[in-house]
């Protein structure tokens, strides 16, 4: 019996970290031109799922420091120049407010279902 | 014959590319220099539009010393038409003479940017103009309400004739309330724009329009000075957030809005329009002159504490010092002629 509990605890574990690993998507986001950008067009709001990741990627010439002081998830990601990024994993659903700390105008909203 | 052949392929070959790197030079410099030009309108929002009314009744406000709680400080005591919209002090002096911690900055251009105040606090014009009337250490005037002896700014607007009729022409029914004063204000400081410059003629074809000195300084912006990384676009200004590393860095700035680490001690990068007429430069008014703030940059700031990464030693020539200042100066146009509005009294 003992057995049976240690299998079904393995699966379980296995399941618990194939489903964070396996199905936990990486989404592009690029800083060009002071505005976020997906696939070349710039974005206001991004909806993505628990567990997915947003890689943060600098195309300007100019240092970007990404950051949200939302009570769902705060981070800052310090100032990154032109080809470098960073990414944030969003583990917890609810809504982030992204900025710029540089260049203010720069602002996103990620939805987390 | 055969060799001629090739021989003239390869040339037809050659030239081909070098005209297709041209063209394409060509459009790289034009595209670059696109960014300078003025927009071709003036940004405002769709529920204050600007009208000549507006214009009349932000511009009475705006010089009225009875904005203050004193009745003797206006808008344009510290934003002077004549000292390029600002002072010409190191810091502001506010209400009883007190001097205030940061400068006066200029209200020209004012309407091409997002947020407005050195730290950004204010995300429109709007927003702004109350402000600096309610500060305490400013014009420190009650606007709302009527407290006991000091009579509150609506009120004392609207006992008087001339107001009542130019708020009713401006905005038809909305009376004499803190948005109507902030509304028409903001009105007329968006007109408060930057004529064309040296630098402005040269870009639209006037090939003496700037000295040589100006155009060799032009080139030190854009690359070896790396100033172009904030100071950029028309206005001069990425309207972004930057610790520059001055020496007194007790100033928190930007920081108390967001905190952020990269913003302690972080202000806005303001238009380098008109920079001839409005030194002392920088937020605390730290130097006198375009010269020393060239060298500041030069030198990469004084205090290396969170400094901006933009910021790095420079090693510039003092003649590349000395253009980067005349192309400074080529960005000052002749200022717009104001005239002084006829205040109500009854």
């Amino acid at each position: 019996m003992n057995r049976y509990v240690y299998i079904l605890s393995l699966f379980i574990c296995w399941a618990a970290v194939f489903s964070s690993t396996v199905y936990a998507d990486e989404f592009i986001v690029a800083q060009n031109n002071k505005t976020f950008k997906k696939d070349g067009k710039k974005i206001e709001s991004i909806t993505i799922k628990k567990g997915d990741t947003i890689r943060f990627k600098n195309e300007d010439p100019f240092f970007h420091n990404i950051f949200s002081l939302s009570d769902l998830k705060t981070f800052d990601l310090g100032s990154f120049p032109k080809g470098q990024s960073k990414t944030v994993v969003f583990d917890k659903a609810g809504t982030v407010e992204v900025e710029c700390a540089i260049h203010p105008e720069m602002y996103m909203e990620v939805t987390i279902e | 014959m055969k060799l001629t052949t090739i021989a003239r392929d390869v040339t037809y070959t050659c030239l081909f590319f070098m005209s297709t790197l041209m063209i394409t030079n060509a459009s790289v410099a034009a595209t670059d220099i696109n960014k300078y030009l003025r927009p071709a309108e003036i940004p405002q929002p769709s529920n204050n539009l600007i009208t000549e009314s507006r214009i009349e009744l932000g511009k009475m406000l705006f010089f009225d010393p009875r904005l203050s709680g004193s009745n003797w400080i206006s808008c344009a005591t510290c934003h002077n038409p004549a000292l390029g919209w600002s002072d010409g002090l190191p810091t502001a002096i506010g209400h009883g003479q007190k001097v205030l911690g940061r400068s006066t900055p200029t209200i020209l251009n004012t309407a091409y940017q997002p947020l407005q105040f050195w730290d950004g606090r204010a995300r429109s014009l709007e927003k702004q103009a109350l402000g600096p009337i309610e500060s305490a250490g400013e014009m420190a005037q009650s606007i709302g309400k009527s407290e006991g002896k000091l009579q509150s700014l609506i009120d004392e607007l609207s006992a008087l004739k001339g107001y009542r009729d130019a708020f009713e022409k401006a905005y038809p029914g909305e009376g004499i309330t803190k948005k109507t004063i902030a509304k028409a204000i903001a009105s007329f400081e968006r007109t408060i724009v930057s004529t064309d410059s040296p630098f402005d003629l040269w870009i639209k074809g006037e090939k003496h329009a700037m000295n040589d000195a100006a155009l060799r300084g032009f080139k030190v912006f854009e690359g070896k000075g790396n100033c172009v990384k904030c100071h950029n676009g028309f206005n001069f200004t990425d309207n972004g957030f930057h610790n520059i590393g001055l020496k007194d860095a007790s100033d928190a700035g930007r920081y108390a809005i967001r905190k952020v680490k990269i913003l302690i001690g972080a202000f806005k990068t303001p238009t380098l329009r008109d920079v001839a007429l409005t030194a002392p430069y920088m937020h605390n008014g730290a130097y006198k002159t375009l010269e020393e703030v060239v060298d500041h940059y030069d030198r990469g700031g004084v205090t290396k504490e969170n400094l901006s990464p933009n910021i790095t030693k420079l090693n510039l020539t003092a003649r590349e010092k000395s253009d980067l200042v005349e192309f400074l100066k080529s960005l000052t146009g002749a200022p717009n002629p104001i005239t002084y509005p006829v205040l109500p009294t009854e």
